[in-house]
């Protein structure tokens, strides 16, 4: 099984994943908002796992993830929360988390509990190509988690090539140089590299994220990639007009 | 022969460091990388660099005997002046090598990061004497304890950014500084200590290493060995310490001492004391020990003195800690006010806060009366005056 890799077989451009902070706004809202977002018909949800010093994220993931946290989210209690809507939920599940999680509570303990839940594929920013081929690769094919590997502006033709043959589901294409957040718009600057990326007719599936906010740069995002991955901005809506108006912000993501 | 406290290819000391850094960064970190030894070992930068250390930060730092403080604790010990650099401490060294390698890149625009302000002012210093743009990331919280240094940031031309997540200390300014160095790529990040994702903790052991290297000759000349029997030095990060240790590491013979911020003690709860209380873990970008809780979430933590309040400590000391080549001792707050009066009252020498945790373990040694102990006494305590008086008053 590979759940989304599957959404991509089903459906190859204008993939909606939206990310969102475990235990946030309240402890108990992490099932709430995926059953939400399942009835807005998101294709894949990112479940991110608060961390207490995310270096990645920009002021809107860093203060979701410290209210979760005060909320008392651990990785044991999203584990739980998961297991109860394995059933139920019909939307792939993707984790996003900091290495220092998964070691700490157990790189197998982990990878078993992601396995129990249902899930199959994880996001660990601050994991490095090096340490993915020296160990956790063989790690992963145990389990049979996938992971995915990040590309920026800045990374080179030949490391593109590479992450592309490492990836099972799809590559997460870095929207500029930049820590997570809107931006507002999309620059031609970002569109050359979009357009880079594109005519390297990379096997995999491309998803661009960081910054994507809105409508318009959503679509301007999937003209170049298979979707596009929207954090920051929904945690700002889900904060200000709470979990019963999800269905609104999809809509407008979507314009329909 | 290859020093085993040389990191390998990927930048281990035995189980600790690597570069556990997001792909925003990679570029970067792979640049440095792959020229720092090549610059660090080249004719014209050691012509350079050896040239500022001895016309600006005013070195070979002083050997002192300090002959009341030994006949106090029964034995030889020896002061090594770190706290006679230009800008009062240790930290300068680093920061005169980096921005030439920073130069030798040719990047213009330079960040750091700053506990005590130590770090952030030989930054701001070598930035203001090569004419670069910089940016100083510091603590809310070490802000206000550190005054001073911030004033002195402000005059020597660096923009200081308040950090206001977490526990609003080193730690905090750090993830700003890396935060904002993935928005510029184009920056270059001078790192205070021996932290960070390798390249860093080996560049800045290297450039600290003078410390030790003026030590073997000016022990040779003041004892006849180059060699001394302890060296005691405080961790933070860890960088003064790697500096006094580095020539003396695969010198079995010499004991090495790091000691660590206890806080208000050990298991009070209100600690920096990272060998203690830390696991195995990665934080900015290192794989090294780190206090944390059972899910790996960094715990905030505790120290009166500004650059010792980190919850981490760098991957070389990790490997000294572990391996059991050097020793690991602490001293809380109040040992380390104590040790700052004591030096002060009978040396006529006021040190840092953090130096003082390193004098503040005397008295919980055993000591022989020809024992050789160098302290490096990394910093001047003018920036602790405010904490001082305090203390002075009660």
């Amino acid at each position: 099984m590979n759940s989304i890799k599957n959404i991509f077989q089903i459906k190859n451009s204008n993939v909606l994943s939206i990310y969102f902070t475990a235990g946030f706004p309240n402890l108990e809202d992490t099932t709430s908002v995926i059953q939400e977002l399942e009835k807005a018909a998101v294709d894949f949800i990112e479940v991110g796992l608060p961390y207490s010093d995310p270096l990645a994220d920009g002021p809107t993931i860093q203060n979701s993830s410290q209210k979760a946290l005060q909320n008392g989210i651990n990785l044991d209690i999203v584990f739980d929360q998961l297991m109860t809507i394995k059933n139920t939920n019909k939307t792939p599940l993707v984790l996003m988390g900091y290495l220092n999680q998964m070691l700490k509570y157990g790189e197998d303990k982990f990878c078993q509990k992601v396995v129990d839940c249902g899930i199959d594929t994880v996001i660990l920013p601050d994991l490095p190509m090096v340490e993915y081929e020296n160990h956790y690769q063989q790690l992963f094919e145990k389990y049979g988690i996938k992971n995915v590997f990040l590309i920026t502006p800045q990374t080179i033709e030949e490391r593109i090539k590479k992450i592309d043959s490492y990836s099972k589901s799809f590559i997460y294409m870095v929207a500029s140089s930049s820590i997570t957040g809107a931006k507002g718009e999309i620059s031609q600057q970002q569109i050359d590299y979009f357009e880079r990326i594109k005519s390297m007719n990379l096997k995999s599936n491309l998803v661009i994220g960081f910054g994507i906010s809105d409508h318009k740069t959503f679509s301007k995002a999937c003209e170049y990639s298979n979707g596009a991955i929207i954090g920051s901005a929904f945690i700002n809506f889900i904060e200000e007009k709470g979990i019963y108006k999800i269905g609104e912000f999809i809509s407008s993501i979507r314009n329909n | 022969m290859k020093s085993k406290f040389q990191p390998d290819k990927n930048g281990y000391f035995g189980r600790f460091g690597g570069a556990f850094i997001p792909e925003l960064l990679y570029p970067n970190v792979k640049e440095l990388e792959d020229n720092y030894i090549q610059i660090i070992e080249s004719n014209e930068f050691q012509k350079e660099y050896k040239s500022l250390l001895k016309d600006f930060v005013g070195r070979p730092s002083p050997l002192y005997f300090a002959k009341r403080l030994s006949e106090k604790y029964g034995a030889q010990i020896y002061l090594k002046r770190e706290d006679l650099n230009h800008t009062g401490a240790h930290k300068i060294n680093n920061t005169v090598g980096q921005i030439l390698i920073a130069q030798n890149l040719g990047k213009t625009k330079i960040i750091a990061e700053t506990g005590a302000g130590q770090h952030g002012v030989a930054t701001a210093t070598v930035c203001a004497l090569m004419g670069l743009e910089c940016t100083v990331f510091m603590g809310e919280k070490d802000i206000v304890r550190q005054a001073p240094n911030v004033a002195r940031m402000k005059m020597l031309g660096a923009k200081v950014v308040p950090a206001t997540s977490g526990s609003k200390t080193l730690k905090d300014a750090t993830n700003e500084a890396i935060r904002y160095w993935i928005q510029h790529p184009e920056t270059f990040y001078l790192i205070g200590s021996v932290v960070g994702p390798h390249p860093h903790p080996d560049m800045v052991a290297r450039l600290q290493a003078v410390i030790s290297e003026e030590m073997k000759w000016q022990l040779k000349e003041k004892t006849g060995n180059e060699n001394p029997d302890t060296i005691i030095a405080c961790v933070g990060g860890g960088s003064n310490a790697a500096g006094a240790f580095y020539h003396y590491m695969d010198d079995e013979e010499v004991e090495l001492i790091a000691v660590e911020a206890a806080g208000l003690g050990v298991n009070s709860g209100e600690s920096a004391a990272t060998s203690q209380l830390g696991q195995v873990g990665i934080i900015h970008g290192s794989k090294t020990i780190l206090m944390q809780d059972e899910y790996g979430q960094i715990v905030e933590p505790y120290s009166i003195s500004a650059g010792l309040d980190y919850p981490g400590v760098g991957p070389l000391h990790a490997f000294l800690f572990e391996s059991g080549r050097a020793k690991f001792m602490n001293a809380t707050d109040k040992e380390a006010l104590d040790a700052a009066f004591e030096l002060t009252k009978i040396e006529g020498i006021i040190p840092a806060l953090e130096t003082a945790h390193a004098l503040a373990v005397l008295p919980k040694m055993t000591l022989r009366k020809d024992q050789v102990i160098v302290i490096n006494l990394s910093g001047r305590g003018d920036k602790d005056l405010e904490i001082f008086v305090k203390h002075l008053e009660k």
